[in-house]
């Protein structure tokens, strides 16, 4: 993406208004780099003068020389104290601003529409929150103090130098630039071999992981020396264009170290000549070497933080770019209703589609009387979630209304839509926590007895007691000490111990062994009795008791009615019928 | 195989690996000449005011100037080079080693470990060879040199070098020893966050429908106000560095000056000599930080090849025998109370099995995920090694055969359908290199891919890209099973291959599968009913012990486990 400088202006200029929380600490750490800087500065010109009374045998003012030394010595100590206090003061500045950062993109995660969270994959949002911003303070905040630094060093350093001699200042400040631009040529012209680099370095990693994967395959069909052969042609290429790449950027060092030393005898011959001319002493001369020598360091301090500035406004615009996002899951403040419903539920004249030139949900009504059972078939991908996401109101239908009831949804809040559902999803999510934290999740105050209960009616009580842990077992990130299906139930429990009048299933189409599956079906039973539930079904036993069975196919529902009804019209639900379930 | 160390890469090249830091150590040599020039001018040049004698030392640190370059570009040269060869010629031992590795090998070692082992490590180590040889020698060079040097102007000055240097050296060690582990407990709190994070990404929808954004929103502030609180906690101790080196540089520079002023009033030293001795105090600063960074990162890298070596240190475990399988016929298969363990703190995946397939026949495998279906066929395959028991292979023991040519006569078609990135014709020669293309379009045709890939255009140069995204997953796996067609083999191997296929392309291919390999024996793995019922001989595993062998006719009454398969899945076998 091209940054315009413009947006740039305004990206910064957004960044900097996180500065205002913390702008005292702020002020204080630029003036402490002042101080550090200007003391910092002072140490070569003290210590030039201490060596103009240190002139020759018997002609030494040790009481100069002691005076010199000794502001020396307050120079170390206040720059010593006012840099170590600014690295502090910059650490608090820049990690309370990522931390404030961090939280708003989260908080901001939970305003967005899961659509908007849809259409953007997870490891893109991963990467906005943490690398990016990681890379706003590496670069911005850290940044910014090294900048300050660095041109007030260049700045002090010019008038120290202009003070003491300007001519031979006059070669310091135009020979500098030109390591500067030196650095900058060699680096565009090494760029394209960075790019052929990393290309082939892509090439072969791909191979790599292609066939890492499967080495499996490459071993039953003996595939070893084919592979071999082509991973050596693309190792020779990665090889080769590495060497140039590596090559031609380490020219950077010495390229620069030859200007300076260049630089270095230039001052030395001229200072020799100013002197011998009386307008310069040998001690300004040695301050003179050692500006120098510290002047290139500011220069490349700011042409490495440089290029971290710009990647870091980059990725400030990534954030900002979520935070910005439009639309929110819940624009009104509704007044959340908390009292019991029936779970009468009205569809009427719903259209609905996620990209409006293809049309899915058209004209759709059905009305759920309590307690009745809505099963959802067709085949995978046909859009059962679609259904979900409606009635959750993860997404809005586009017209009509839906209401439980006799009470639209889109004028409920939110939290009082979703206090009345239950759900279990296919794609099954735990957190990283304890057993017990897990079942009691919509219920975080729930008694030890109520989670065991819960546990119990989702058949998986007995697996838990056997567990060395019990209920404080740690569920990881991958959920590696549990089964799928033993996940599923946990889910069940869930649901169990929030004990929701309205139910809204998906179940699982991967396969667990036969044990689970039936315990699975009984816990999903025993959850549906007495509840209204809508079921993305795939068991036939589910499909065939439902009061209603929704039909869909390429996201839009082709047929509804009962079992009997929609066998008896030969239609797409009669194919998938005989297809999958009767051999 | 004997694990080469990484002086092995490293002397393979020998002259780069002398060379490269030898020339950085002639021009840390010019380097350090400079402030002894310097002290020449002003002692010399300056204090008889000879003009031309500046001008000509000043020529002279010129040329030093250039001739270090020189020597440093032909440093680079060689040390990047021979970085490079290092990692490439490491990266080529590890691939091919790689390729070498059984089953159990590559289940032992991870393939995440792996893919680490092959790119970020090897590259580690490449950038740590490199700068190890620009710089491991150069940087003590220049410190140690700066400290000898001191010592020709003044011997007693040169004391306080050697002070200096170990006061920094310990400061900077100290400063890295506190703040390391502080690093890696802000590491892992981030990586707390992150998957915090995550969590609230991939679980939106959960959180929502629980209403608890409140409380992961408390959460998430908690993990947040963890990572601060270490941030500082390490922050206040690395911000210490510069401003401690800072003191100590100059405090040695102080004391530099007053011993200097001294020594100058009794004659000892030079105006001049006390400027070079403040110059080399310079020098030594900036060094032993490149030189504490240099050894990070020659660590990280050691690190990074113990791994890499790790890996290659992998012996691959199976005892391989001489005899050749005889290629002109049907394989036989004999199990006798085989077991299998994957490893030895697990239990058994598959215990005490016994069953007997004879040449020609056509068996069927099913049972439940996790049953021990796709374990067995590796066995017979001689993938894994049984624990105990005996595999026949035409009535011989397993183990007596040559494994290249036990694998060169079983085709198999895996459970994961994948294709490799390259031409079709490429992918369908897997199984039989010198194929010709008539060949491959008979497999496609006996796989029913014919169709759709003559739809597609190109023919056999069709383009598939990375594990064949480019296709369905029911073309997909048309196409691994024309791939294992293709090899000409005694033992037809399909697990669970007609997953993604609707009954027709199965039954279809089912046809064509039997009807042109009458010297072929054919093992079907399945969880449907449908894919295996009518083979000659159905093996019904549970949970890794044999529930019944037999025609599906006899299981359906005997065998309880097969008959519930068979009503779960609503199996009736007039329908078919």
């Amino acid at each position: 993406m091209e940054y315009t400088a413009k947006k740039k202006s305004s990206v910064f200029g957004r960044l900097l208004s996180y500065l205002k929380h913390y702008l005292f600490f702020f002020i204080v750490s630029l003036f402490l780099t002042v101080i550090t800087v200007v003391c910092t500065l002072l140490v070569p010109v003290f210590s030039g003068q201490a060596i103009d009374y240190i002139i020759s045998s018997g002609n030494v003012d040790f009481n100069m020389v002691f005076q010199m030394l000794l502001k020396i010595a307050i120079a170390i100590i206040c720059g010593v104290l006012s840099q170590y206090f600014t690295g502090c003061i910059n650490n608090v500045i820049t990690f309370k601003i990522v931390k404030d950062l961090r939280n708003e993109v989260f908080e901001k995660l939970h305003e967005l529409p899961v659509s908007y969270i849809d259409s953007m994959a997870t490891g893109e949002m991963i990467s906005r929150c943490i690398t990016d911003i990681e890379q706003i303070s590496d670069g911005l905040f850290m940044g910014f103090s090294q900048i300050f630094n660095g041109v007030l060093t260049i700045i002090c350093t010019i008038i120290f130098m202009l003070m003491i001699n300007p001519v031979i200042t006059l070669f310091v400040v135009i020979l500098t630039p030109a390591s500067f631009m030196l650095t900058k040529f060699i680096a565009s012209k090494t760029h394209e071999m960075f790019v052929k680099q990393s290309s082939s370095r892509g090439d072969l990693t791909a191979l790599t992981d292609e066939a890492l994967e499967n080495m499996k395959l490459i071993y039953a069909f003996d595939h070893k020396e084919e592979s071999r052969s082509e991973f050596d042609k693309k190792n020779a290429v990665l090889a080769e264009h590495s060497l140039k790449a590596t090559f031609y950027s380490s020219l950077v060092n010495p390229s620069t170290r030859l200007i300076y030393s260049t630089l270095y005898a230039i001052v030395t011959i001229a200072g020799g000549f100013t002197v011998i001319g009386g307008a310069m002493t040998v001690g300004n001369l040695s301050a003179f070497l050692g500006y120098t020598n510290q002047y290139s360091k500011p220069f490349n301090e700011i042409t490495g933080t440089i290029t971290e500035f710009q990647n870091a406004l980059a990725s400030a615009s990534r954030v900002f770019e979520i935070l910005d996002a439009p639309g929110t899951e819940d624009p009104s403040a509704l007044p959340c209703d908390k009292s019991s419903i029936k779970g009468n539920v009205s569809i009427k004249d719903v259209y609905f589609s996620y990209n409006p030139e293809v049309p899915l949900i058209k004209n759709f009504s059905l009305e759920v009387k309590s307690g009745q059972r809505i099963a959802i078939v067709g085949p995978t991908g046909c859009g059962k979630t679609t259904m979900i996401n409606l009635l959750m109101r993860f997404y809005d239908a586009d017209s009509g209304t839906i209401s439980i009831d006799g009470k639209p949804i889109n004028e409920m809040s939110h939290i009082e839509l979703r206090s009345h559902y239950g759900m279990v999803l296919q794609d099954i999510w735990l957190k990283t926590g304890t057993i017990r934290e897990n079942i009691a999740y919509g219920v975080p105050n729930a008694t030890d007895e109520q989670i065991r209960n819960a546990a119990k009616s989702a058949y998986i009580s007995d697996y838990i007691d056997r567990l060395p842990d019990g209920y404080d077992t740690v569920i990881t990130e991958g959920g590696g000490n549990l089964s799928l299906g033993q996940k599923q139930l946990l889910c069940i429990a869930r649901v169990m111990l929030a004990d929701p009048p309205m139910l809204i299933l998906d179940e699982a189409t991967s396969s667990v062994d036969s044990m689970t599956e039936i315990r699975i079906s009984k816990a999903f039973d025993k959850l549906m009795t007495g509840r209204t539930s809508f079921v993305v079904a795939h068991r036939l036993s589910t499909i065939v008791n439902s009061d209603v069975i929704l039909v869909m196919n390429n996201g839009s529902i082709v047929e509804q009615g009962t079992h009997e009804e929609l066998l008896a019209k030969k239609g797409f639900y009669y194919n998938i019928y005989q297809s999958q379930f009767a051999h | 195989m004997k694990t080469k160390s990484l002086w092995h890469y490293l002397s393979s090249r020998k002259k780069e690996t002398v060379l490269a830091p030898l020339f950085k150590m002639l021009e840390a040599c010019f380097e350090l000449f400079i402030p002894l020039l310097v002290a020449d001018i002003i002692d010399t040049g300056i204090k008889s005011g000879d003009t031309g004698y500046i001008v000509r030392r000043g020529i002279l640190m010129i040329f030093f100037g250039i001739l270090g370059f020189t020597l440093a570009v032909i440093a680079q040269y060689f040390s990047a080079k021979c970085a490079i060869g290092v990692s490439s010629d490491l990266r080529r031992d590890l691939f091919y080693h790689i390729s070498e590795l059984n089953y159990k090998n590559l289940d032992e070692a991870g393939l995440s470990s792996l893919i680490t082992g092959m790119t970020s490590d090897i590259n580690q180590v490449q950038n740590g060879v490199n700068w190890a040889l620009r710089l491991f020698l150069r940087s003590p060079f220049i410190v140690f040199g700066a400290a000898i040097m001191a010592s020709t102007i003044s011997p007693a000055a040169s004391v306080i070098f050697w002070i200096t240097i170990a006061v920094l050296i310990f400061i900077i060690v100290l400063i890295m020893k506190l703040s390391m582990p502080l690093t890696a407990k802000v590491q892992k709190q981030l990586e707390t966050v992150t998957r915090s994070f995550k969590e609230n990404i991939t679980g939106v929808r959960v959180v929502r429908a629980f209403n608890s954004q409140p409380s992961e929103k408390r959460a998430f502030n908690t993990n947040q106000d963890e990572l601060y609180r270490r941030q500082i906690k390490v922050g206040k101790i690395s911000s210490a560095l510069n401003p401690l080196t800072f003191a100590v540089i100059n405090a040695a520079i102080i004391f530099i000056l007053w011993t200097g002023a001294i020594n100058v009033d009794t004659g000892v030293l030079s105006q001049g000599q006390i400027i070079a001795l403040i110059n080399y105090m310079s020098q030594i600063l900036v060094e032993l930080i490149k030189f504490a960074n240099i050894v990070l990162i020659v660590s990280k890298a050691m690190a990074c090849f113990k791994r890499v070596k790790n890996i290659l240190s992998i012996e691959p475990v199976l005892a391989n025998g001489a005899k050749k399988i005889d290629a002109s016929s049907a394989i036989d298969i004999k199990l006798e109370n085989v077991s299998f363990a994957f490893d030895k703190k697990g239990g058994n995946a598959l215990e005490n099995i016994s069953f007997h397939i004879s040449k020609g026949t056509h068996a069927g495998i099913i049972g439940a995920t996790g049953s021990g279906k796709t374990t067995l066929i590796n066995l017979i395959a001689r993938f894994y090694e049984r624990s105990c028991g005996s595999i026949l292979i035409n009535d011989i023991p397993i183990e007596d055969y040559d494994i290249a040519s036990l694998t060169s006569h079983i085709s198999l078609v895996p459970q994961k359908s994948v294709l490799f990135r390259g031409t079709l014709r490429e992918n369908l020669k897997w199984g039989n290199s010198e194929a010709s293309d008539e060949e491959c379009f008979d497999a496609l045709k006996d796989s029913c891919a014919y169709d759709f890939i003559m739809e597609k255009g190109n023919g056999l140069d069709l383009y598939v890209a990375q594990s064949g995204s480019n296709f369905s997953g029911g073309q997909r796996q048309r196409l691994a099973i024309a791939r294992a067609l293709m090899k000409k083999s005694g033992l037809l191997i399909l697990d669970d291959s007609y997953s993604a296929l609707d009954y027709a392309t199965e039954s279809h291919i089912k046809n064509s599968v039997f009807n042109h390999r009458d010297n072929c024996t054919v093992l079907t793995v399945s969880q449907r009913v449908s894919s295996i019922y009518n083979s000659d001989i159905i093996i019904v595993l549970d949970n890794g012990s044999v529930a019944g062998i037999g025609k599906h006719s006899e299981l359906i009454k005997t065998c309880p486990v097969y008959n519930e398969i068979c009503l779960s899945q609503n199996f009736n076998e007039e329908a078919n």
